[in-house]
């Protein structure tokens, strides 16, 4: 039963996989497209959308079944992690669509997905194993998920801020006169814009993850015997707290907004993919679940 | 960490500019001012990130003490001058502490003067309505008819009570208008954030001068009572006292180990750690209970967590005339995951020469190539254990304290084992084994399980906690919560026609600012009992 589910579960991740990089392909030719009305490409955003959802179902499906054939949640080690934490990205991305018109975020969110998926599926992949003494606890569920949530913030946070900083030359090209080459760029919202965006969705990120440092200290607690020790994984933790802190006190500082703070933004976010990559993998310390 | 640029009733700052003329007060009052800008806050904060990435890097001894001493054997050329650095304590380094303490220091130069103006801005009325409205956000013209000014006015004043604003009435040149302030609570929680990181640091601090840890191996059967002699390890914060040692005892009744045993993919992965135990507070009555990893068991103050286990042999041994010389159970310590685990046993008296044995033991044995044992299963299946004698200077008499988990073998002579004539000793539970030249016997009696126990008392770490869920409050409000000022102004135009003017101003960034003077006129509409053009 368990064998099975497990294998239904890949299965489900694997067409997951292929639907995401459908999206993927059509988000990219709309963002690479001059707008025009009529053409087959202006229905793109719209497909690409609806294909996303559909490979968020199926992700889901795969990730339920995990944990079920697991009989735990679907996050106690590097490859349930990256299929659980892609899937709160992609949630996040998909219902604060239902807010605000982000679409054009799609290109960006379906191809990370699609590394972190792929690397999952061919690098980290796990058999299920029962868990260790030390994950044995509610704050797993808690701590691990929460984090989640804040990378899924950030990595929209991320893209906006990219788009941002791609906007603003095209704007300044604009105004000078200049030729510029991202004409994809013209339907999206204007440099500010992107950059209150972004603003708005780190700071929910950035609470998500000021309460996984306070959970993680609290279960560091439990299990290690101490609430902060500098082990690795924490002090990118902090680091990461820190670079966000950093953001927002830049977002009130004059000639720190706009540009500086969206390299900042990016900078935390290159710190959290940082953390959960290469911290996770090749550096020594407590924080030793990855399962490879 | 000063007001933010966009906070609207900032005055213009009265920095001085810094110039050859000014006397010394001047420029500490400049560099005062530098400090605590937000500016310096910024940097600080980033460099802070910075200086926390090589305690990352590099093995930390507070951390992992081993892992520095590796480092120090295998880089032999440079540790020595990353040590000079303090790159080994990089979170105590003076460098670390330079940059969060000025950090600190900006903070509370900037929250003590913002705390004064925020608690005048709360006791002060709302501001006079500016005359230009068109100018702000949210900008709105509306006429009514059949309404007069009064009754507008006293309408606008009680939507804008219900949704929570401070109201004050201002007249000027016949014009009657509402000023409107809410959202005191951003500020608030935002200097309540800021406190508390100081408290933070503060309960942090105090935690660790006042508290101790310590850790002691408990073999199955064996009592340990809270006393400095009775740890293995212990380390004071700096204003330890041993009277604060709360004397209680912990007996290790049994240790119970659970290894997969059916999911192929995991056999032998341990699964559950148990250990129950009997405790006692002095005076009180004994209590049986149980540690488990994620759960330490809370008595007399401290927390006792179980962080560690593994096998201690019983081992006996005799000397040639019959005589017990040394009897007692030996905590083995586990080199890989299935508890092949390396003790020593030191026998300084009651033979003709003093004896080391450096053992292996094994839960459940087997031979790979070569005849290299090891183990290949975490429990007890078939264990077995081999020593290696060792004859000569123990080295302990000097009265220099030695690890009783390793042996000196710089003075003293193989006799058994590899390169000597001998083979090693090797027992399953029961058996004997005759030392080297009729010097005695060693009986491998039984096996008991030890837990490794960590005792910690930290006085401070619940302020840590309530300070760090009161940052997080703060944050939130701070973040979340909108500050703003609406104004309705009112007068009248012409025969039974009023015009109402609404315009509205944030602090801070506020996406939902029109929205909410939209919803200001909608809810205005309904208190009328108009309907809406």
């Amino acid at each position: 039963m368990t064998d099975v589910l497990s294998q239904y579960s890949v299965l489900s991740l694997y067409s997951a996989m292929a639907i995401y990089a459908i999206a993927f392909v059509l988000f990219t030719i709309e963002l690479a497209s001059k707008a025009t009305e009529g053409k087959l490409s202006a229905k793109f955003p719209r497909m690409a959308m609806a294909l996303t959802w559909i490979a968020f179902v199926l992700q889901l499906a795969a990730t339920i079944m995990r944990g079920l054939a697991a009989s735990r949640v679907p996050w106690a080690n590097m490859y349930e992690f990256s299929m659980t934490g892609t899937l709160i990205i992609v949630a996040v991305f998909l219902f604060t669509n239902l807010k605000w018109n982000l679409r054009f975020l799609g290109a960006f969110i379906t191809g990370l997905v699609l590394i972190l998926l792929g690397l999952a599926a061919t690098r980290y992949y796990v058999e299920i194993v029962p868990l260790p003494p030390a994950l044995q606890s509610y704050w797993l569920v808690i701590h691990v998920f929460v984090a989640t949530l804040a990378t899924g913030f950030f990595a929209l946070g991320f893209s906006l801020s990219v788009l941002q900083l791609m906007q603003q030359r095209r704007e300044v090209a604009v105004v000078n006169g200049k030729k510029t080459r991202m004409v994809g760029l013209v339907r999206l919202p204007d440099a500010v814009a992107l950059e209150n965006y972004a603003y708005r969705l780190i700071i929910i990120g950035f609470i998500f993850w000021t309460f996984t440092l306070i959970a993680g200290a609290i279960w560091a607690d439990k299990a290690w015997g101490r609430y902060w020790g500098w082990d690795t994984k924490e002090v990118w933790t902090f680091i990461i707290w820190t670079i966000y802190a950093g953001y927002i006190h830049a977002r009130a500082t004059r000639g720190w907004r706009g540009t500086r703070s969206a390299i900042l933004a990016m900078v935390g976010f290159g710190a959290v993919m940082f953390n959960f990559t290469v911290v996770n993998i090749f550096f020594k310390g407590l924080h030793a679940y990855s399962g490879l | 960490m000063s007001r933010p640029s966009d906070h609207i009733d900032e005055e213009p700052t009265q920095a001085p500019v810094r110039n050859a003329k000014l006397g010394f007060t001047e420029t500490l009052r400049w560099m005062w001012t530098q400090l605590t800008s937000m500016r310096t806050a910024l940097i600080l904060l980033l460099l802070l990130a910075i200086a926390a990435i090589p305690g990352s890097l590099l093995p930390q001894r507070a951390a992992d003490p081993n892992g520095v001493t590796q480092y120090f054997a295998s880089n032999k050329d440079l540790a020595p001058v990353l040590d000079k650095f303090q790159l080994f304590d990089v979170y105590t380094s003076v460098w670390f502490s330079a940059i969060y303490i000025l950090l600190f220091i900006s903070l509370i130069g900037c929250v003590l003067p913002r705390t004064k103006h925020h608690w005048d801005a709360m006791r002060a009325k709302p501001p006079r309505t500016p005359s230009r409205l068109s100018r702000l956000p949210g900008y709105t013209e509306r006429e009514f008819t059949g309404v007069d000014v009064e009754r507008a006015y006293a309408s606008a004043e009680k939507v804008l009570k219900s949704q929570g604003y401070r109201v004050e009435r201002y007249e000027r040149d016949g014009e009657v208008s509402v000023s409107a302030e809410r959202g005191y609570l951003r500020e608030t929680g935002n200097l309540v954030f800021h406190f508390s990181l100081i408290g933070v640091l503060i309960a942090v601090g105090i935690g660790g001068s006042l508290g101790y840890s310590g850790q002691r191996v408990v073999v199955e059967g064996q009592a340990f009572s809270n006393t400095l002699l009775a740890y293995d390890s212990f380390s004071p914060g700096r204003f330890f006292s041993a009277s604060s040692l709360e004397p209680y005892n912990i007996t290790l009744n049994k240790f119970t180990t659970k290894f997969e045993e059916r999911n192929a993919n995991a056999i032998g992965q341990a699964t559950d750690y148990t250990a129950s135990i009997t405790a006692q507070v002095r005076g009180g009555q004994p209590f049986d209970t149980t540690i488990k990893v994620n759960e330490p068991l809370g008595i007399g103050d401290t927390s006792v967590y179980l962080l560690g286990n593994g096998y201690a042999p019983v081992i006996k041994v005799t000397n040639s005339a019959g005589e017990v010389v040394f009897n007692d159970a030996v905590p083995f310590l586990p080199q890989d995951k299935n508890f092949t685990s390396v003790g020593v046993v030191k026998l300084p008296d009651g033979l003709a020469h003093q004896l080391g044995l450096i053992g292996f033991f094994y839960p459940t044995v087997a031979e790979a190539h070569g005849g290299m044992k090891m183990s290949t299963y975490p429990d007890l299946i078939d264990p077995e254990l081999t020593l290696n004698v060792y004859q000569g200077d123990l080295g302990i008499n000097e009265g220099i304290p030695k690890s009783v988990y390793t042996l000196d073998i710089k003075k003293m002579t193989k006799l058994t084992g590899i390169k000597t004539k001998l083979p090693s000793l090797e027992m399953k539970p029961g058996q004997s084994a005759k030392l080297p030249n009729g010097m005695g016997t060693v009986t491998f009696e039984k096996v008991a399980r030890y837990a490794s126990l960590d005792v910690h008392h930290d006085p401070a770490q619940g302020w840590v906690l309530v300070f760090a869920i009161l940052a997080m409050l703060g944050l939130f409000t701070s973040l979340f919560i909108p500050r703003r000022r609406m104004w309705v102004s009112i007068r009248a135009k012409k025969k039974n026609t009023i015009e109402l003017q609404y315009a509205a101003l944030a602090r801070g960034d506020d996406p939902t600012l029109e929205a909410a003077v939209q919803r200001t006129i909608d809810d205005q509409i309904r208190d009328l009992g108009l309907t809406r053009d």
